[in-house]
C-alpha cells in the first residue's frame, strides 16, 4: 500500500549476530556514550547566584507607580479589581486633604489597596485595565511564606520606592519597561 | 584471653563498622552526584559545601517521618527483615584484610577483624543470609506487590550466587586458598588474580551486580513495576535500613572484588618490606579505598546506562549463559593448570 509520506522506517527485524548476542560490546558503547555525559557543558543555573534573563514585557509583580514627583498615581477607580479574573484585588478610596497634595496626583487616592497574592494568576489585565499608569508587573517573583495571611499584599509593599529619596532603588524596580501614555 | 587483644579486636570492630557505614552514607551521596553528572546535570550541592552535608539531611529526614507498622498479625517479622539485612550487610566485613600489620604501643595489630581459613566462604554464607531480610520483609508487608518483589528477589540471588560460586572454585583452584589474606599476600608477590582469571571475573562482576539488586537487576525494587517492591509498606528509620543495607553490600562487593581479582591492598610496583610498617599499612589502605572508588563508580556508572531486564531475560542469563560460562571456566582454569603444572 502506498505510503503517505518518506517518513516511515523500516523496522530491521534480520536475527541478532554473534556480536550482537554477546550483550557487552553493545553495554560498552553505551557506557562510553554516558561517560562523555561527564564532560559535557551542563545546562543548570546556579539559582539564585545566578539568574535567568527574562524579556521586557515578564509578567511578574504587581508594582504601584509614582510620577516624577513622587506622587502616587493610583485614585482607586477600581478598574483593575474589576478587571481581575481571580477577584484577587481589593481596594478602599479616601479623599485627599488640603495638606497630602505632595503624596498623591488627584483628588481621589486608594488608602487600603491588596493584592490576595494567593489568588492572582500574573495575567497582566490589571496593567491593561489601568488608566493611570499606576500598576504594572514588574520582573521579579513572589517570595515563598509560611503563612496564608502573609500573601495579601498592602499597598505598602507593593508601592514603587520613592524617586526623590531613594532614586536608585526606583529606576531598579522601574526596569526597562517603556513608559505609557495615561488619560 | 589476652585483655590487650580483646581492647584491640573491638577497636577494630568498632572502626571497620564505623567507617562501612560512613563509607555507605557517601556512597548514596555520590550516587546522586555521578547520576546527575552523567545525565547532564549537578547534583545536591546546598546542604553545606559542595552538598557534602546532603547525607546526614537525608538520614535526618528519615528519623523524623513518621513510623507506620501496618495493622496485622505478624509485627516482629515487619521489623525482623530489615535488622536482618542490616546485619548481614554488617557481618560480611569482618573478614576482610584491610591493611597490613600496623605496629601500635608495641604490638603488631593484623587490620583484620578474624583471619579464618575459610574467609570467602563465610562471605558466601552470610550473603545468603541476606535474601531472609528480604524474603521476611516482602512476607509480614501483606502486600501483594511486596510478595511479588520478594519472590523475583529471593529467586534472583539464589540463581546468581552458583554461578558466583562456580567461579569462585575456579578462582580457588588457582590460588589454592580459601583465605583472603593468603590471597592477598600470593597476589603481592604474583600477579593479580584478574591476569589468571579474566572470565572468572567477568563472571562475578555480573553476579555481584544481582547480589545487590543492583541495576539492570533490580527487578525487586523495581520502582515502575512494583511501586517499591518489597520496601513497600515501610516507613522512616526501617525504611532507611533497607536502603543504607543495600549501599554496605555495594561497598563490600567491591571491597571482595578488590581483594580477590585486583590485589587488595598491594599496590603493584611498590615493595612494602622496604618501607616502615605504618607507612605500609596506609599506603595499603588507600590503595584499597581507591580500588574500591573505582569499583563502585562502576556500580553506579552501568546503573544509569543500561535498562532493566525482564524477570524471564534475567532467569535466561542466570541459568542457561551464565552457569555454562562459569562450568567452562572452571574446567578451562583446571585443564591450564594441569597443563602448565603450577
Amino acid at each position: 500500500m502506498q505510503a503517505l509520506t518518506n517518513k516511515a522506517k523500516q523496522v530491521n527485524r534480520a536475527p541478532m549476530s554473534f556480536m550482537e548476542k554477546l550483550y557487552l560490546p553493545a553495554i560498552i558503547k553505551g557506557m562510553m556514550i554516558t561517560f562523555s555525559h561527564i564532560f559535557k557543558k551542563k545546562p543548570t543555573i546556579n539559582y539564585p547566584e545566578k539568574k535567568r534573563p527574562f524579556s521586557p514585557v515578564f509578567r511578574g509583580l504587581q508594582i504601584l507607580n509614582r510620577d516624577e514627583e513622587g506622587r502616587e498615581n493610583c485614585t482607586a477607580c477600581g478598574l483593575c479589581a474589576v478587571a481581575c479574573p481571580a477577584e484577587a484585588i481589593t481596594m478602599e478610596a479616601a479623599e485627599r486633604q488640603p495638606g497630602e497634595e505632595h503624596l498623591y496626583k488627584e483628588e481621589k487616592y486608594a488608602a487600603k489597596y491588596e493584592i490576595n497574592m494567593l489568588r492572582c494568576i500574573f495575567c497582566g489585565l490589571c496593567e491593561e485595565a489601568c488608566p493611570k499608569d499606576a500598576i504594572y508587573l514588574s520582573e521579579t517573583f513572589t517570595p515563598a511564606d509560611y503563612q496564608r495571611k502573609q500573601f495579601i499584599y498592602s499597598k505598602n509593599d507593593l508601592l514603587i520606592p520613592h524617586p526623590k529619596e531613594n532614586e536608585e532603588a526606583y529606576l531598579k524596580a522601574l526596569g526597562n519597561r517603556p513608559q505609557k501614555q495615561t488619560l | 584471653m589476652d585483655f590487650a587483644f580483646l581492647i584491640e579486636k573491638l577497636i577494630l570492630i568498632i572502626v571497620v563498622v564505623f567507617a562501612s557505614l560512613g563509607i555507605a552514607m557517601y556512597t548514596t551521596f555520590a550516587e546522586r552526584k555521578v547520576a546527575a553528572i552523567l545525565q547532564d546535570r549537578r547534583g545536591p550541592n546546598r546542604a553545606g559545601p559542595f552538598g557534602l552535608l546532603q547525607p546526614l539531611a537525608d538520614g535526618m529526614k528519615l528519623f523524623f517521618k513518621e513510623e507506620i507498622i501496618p495493622n496485622f498479625s505478624s509485627k516482629t517479622l515487619f521489623i525482623l527483615g530489615p535488622a536482618l539485612a542490616m546485619l548481614t550487610a554488617c557481618m560480611t566485613s569482618a573478614v576482610i584484610p584491610w591493611g597490613n600489620k600496623v605496629e601500635l604501643f608495641g604490638r603488631s595489630i593484623d587490620l583484620q577483624i578474624a583471619d579464618v581459613n575459610i574467609g570467602i566462604l563465610y562471605v558466601f554464607g552470610v550473603v545468603s543470609l541476606g535474601v531472609y531480610g528480604i524474603m521476611i520483609g516482602a512476607w509480614a508487608s501483606n502486600n501483594k506487590f511486596s510478595l511479588m518483589g520478594g519472590l523475583r528477589a529471593a529467586s534472583q540471588i539464589i540463581s546468581y550466587e552458583l554461578a558466583m560460586g562456580i567461579s569462585m572454585i575456579a578462582l580457588l583452584m588457582v590460588t589454592g586458598t580459601l583465605s583472603l589474606k593468603e590471597m592477598v599476600v600470593q597476589q603481592q608477590h604474583g600477579f593479580w588474580n584478574v591476569v589468571y582469571q579474566p572470565l572468572g571475573f567477568l563472571i562475578f562482576l555480573i553476579c555481584s551486580f544481582a547480589e545487590c539488586n543492583r541495576t539492570p537487576f533490580d527487578l525487586p525494587e523495581a520502582e515502575n513495576e512494583l511501586i517499591g517492591g518489597y520496601h513497600t509498606e515501610y516507613s522512616s528509620m526501617k525504611l532507611g535500613f533497607y536502603l543504607f543495607s543495600e549501599y554496605i553490600n555495594m561497598f563490600i562487593s567491591s571491597v571482595i572484588m578488590a581483594t580477590l581479582f585486583f590485589g587488595g591492598y598491594d599496590l603493584p610496583f611498590l615493595d612494602e618490606s622496604t618501607l616502615a610498617p605504618n607507612i605500609a599499612a596506609i599506603i595499603g589502605v588507600a590503595a584499597l579505598m581507591a580500588k574500591v572508588i573505582g569499583f563502585i563508580f562502576l556500580f553506579m556508572w552501568v546503573r544509569w546506562t543500561i535498562p532493566r531486564f525482564r524477570y524471564d531475560q534475567l532467569m535466561h542469563l542466570g541459568w542457561r549463559i551464565l552457569i555454562p560460562l562459569a562450568l567452562f571456566n572452571m574446567l578451562a582454569t583446571g585443564g591450564a593448570i594441569l597443563y602448565f603444572g603450577k
